[in-house]
C-alpha cells in the first residue's frame, strides 16, 4: 500500500512551486514602474519535467542536454506584447490576470491536498 | 512562502506611498516663487530600483524581488523668469522665478502612484485568504 509512504503525492512539491510562481508574481507587479525590470515567471512544464525520477540521461560527453535539464529551476523571463521607453517589460493587465490565475492553481493544489488529508482520516478511523 | 509575498507587495507600498508624498510635495510648491534662477523650485521625482541581488540583501532588504526608492531627483525643465517688481523676492532687476512644476502631470503621476498602490493591496488580499485557506487545511 502506497497510500502512507508518499501520502501526499506530487502536490507537496506542488504547493512550493506554486508559491513561488505567486512571489514572482508579486515581484512584478511590485515593480511594475521601476525602469529596466524584466518581468519574470515560472515554467511549470520545466520544473515538472525536472523533478522526473528518471529524466533522460546525458550518458556520453557528446550528448546534448534537453531543454529541461538546462534550466532545471524553470526560472523565463516574460516576453512583452508591446515594448516601454524605460525598458520595463511589467504589463499591468497581463500581470493581474497571471496573478489570478496563480492564486487559482494554488487553491486547486490546496483542494489536493485537503483531499489526501480527508482520505487518510477516514482510511485511519475505518469508516 | 506565502509570507514573502506580503513582504515584496509591503515594499511597494511603500515606494508608491513616497510617489505620493513627492507629488504632494510638487503641487503644494507649484506656486511657490524666488529671487534666483537656481534657487527656484523644481518638481521632484523618485526613482524606483528593484531589489534583486546579494549586495541588497547585506545593505539589510528582506524581501529580495521587491522594489525601493533608489533617489530622488529633481526633473531638468526650465523654470519660468517673470518680470514682477513689486514682489517682495524679487531681485534687484524685479525678476522673479517660477517653479517648473506642471500641475497636469502631477495630477496623473498622481493616480498613476494611486492605481499602483491598489495593486498591490490586491496582492495582499489574494495572498491573505490564500494563507487562510492554507491553515484551514488542518480541518480537513
Amino acid at each position: 500500500m502506497k497510500l502512507f509512504e508518499n501520502p501526499f503525492g506530487i502536490h507537496e512539491q506542488a504547493v512550493a512551486v506554486r508559491n513561488k510562481r505567486m512571489e514572482l508574481i508579486a515581484a512584478n507587479i511590485a515593480n511594475a514602474d521601476t525602469p529596466h525590470f524584466k518581468a519574470r515567471d515560472l515554467d511549470f512544464k520545466k520544473i515538472l519535467a525536472a523533478s522526473d525520477p528518471a529524466p533522460m540521461a546525458a550518458t556520453n560527453a557528446r550528448h546534448f542536454g534537453t531543454g529541461e535539464t538546462e534550466n532545471p529551476n524553470g526560472l523565463v523571463y516574460r516576453v512583452p506584447y508591446n515594448s516601454s521607453v524605460d525598458g520595463n517589460t511589467v504589463e499591468i493587465a497581463v500581470e493581474q490576470a497571471q496573478y489570478g490565475q496563480a492564486a487559482a492553481d494554488y487553491q486547486a493544489t490546496l483542494q489536493f491536498l485537503e483531499n489526501r488529508i480527508s482520505g487518510i482520516r477516514k482510511s485511519l478511523r475505518g469508516e | 512562502m506565502l509570507k514573502n509575498v506580503f513582504g515584496i507587495a509591503g515594499t511597494a507600498l511603500n515606494a508608491q506611498t513616497i510617489r505620493l508624498n513627492t507629488t504632494a510635495s510638487n503641487l503644494a510648491n507649484a506656486g511657490s516663487v524666488s529671487g534666483a534662477e537656481e534657487e527656484a523650485y523644481r518638481a521632484k521625482r523618485p526613482v524606483f530600483r528593484a531589489l534583486v541581488d546579494q549586495a541588497d540583501l547585506n545593505a539589510g532588504f528582506q524581501n529580495l524581488g521587491g522594489v525601493k526608492v533608489n533617489e530622488i531627483v529633481d526633473t531638468t525643465d526650465p523654470v519660468r523668469q517673470v518680470h514682477d517688481p513689486g514682489n517682495p523676492e524679487a531681485n534687484e532687476d524685479g525678476f522673479i522665478w517660477l517653479s517648473n512644476v506642471n500641475e497636469v502631470t502631477e495630477m496623473v503621476e498622481m493616480v498613476a502612484a494611486s492605481r499602483s498602490f491598489q495593486n498591490n493591496v490586491e496582492v495582499v488580499n489574494t495572498a491573505k485568504q490564500l494563507m487562510m485557506r492554507t491553515l484551514d487545511i488542518t480541518k480537513a
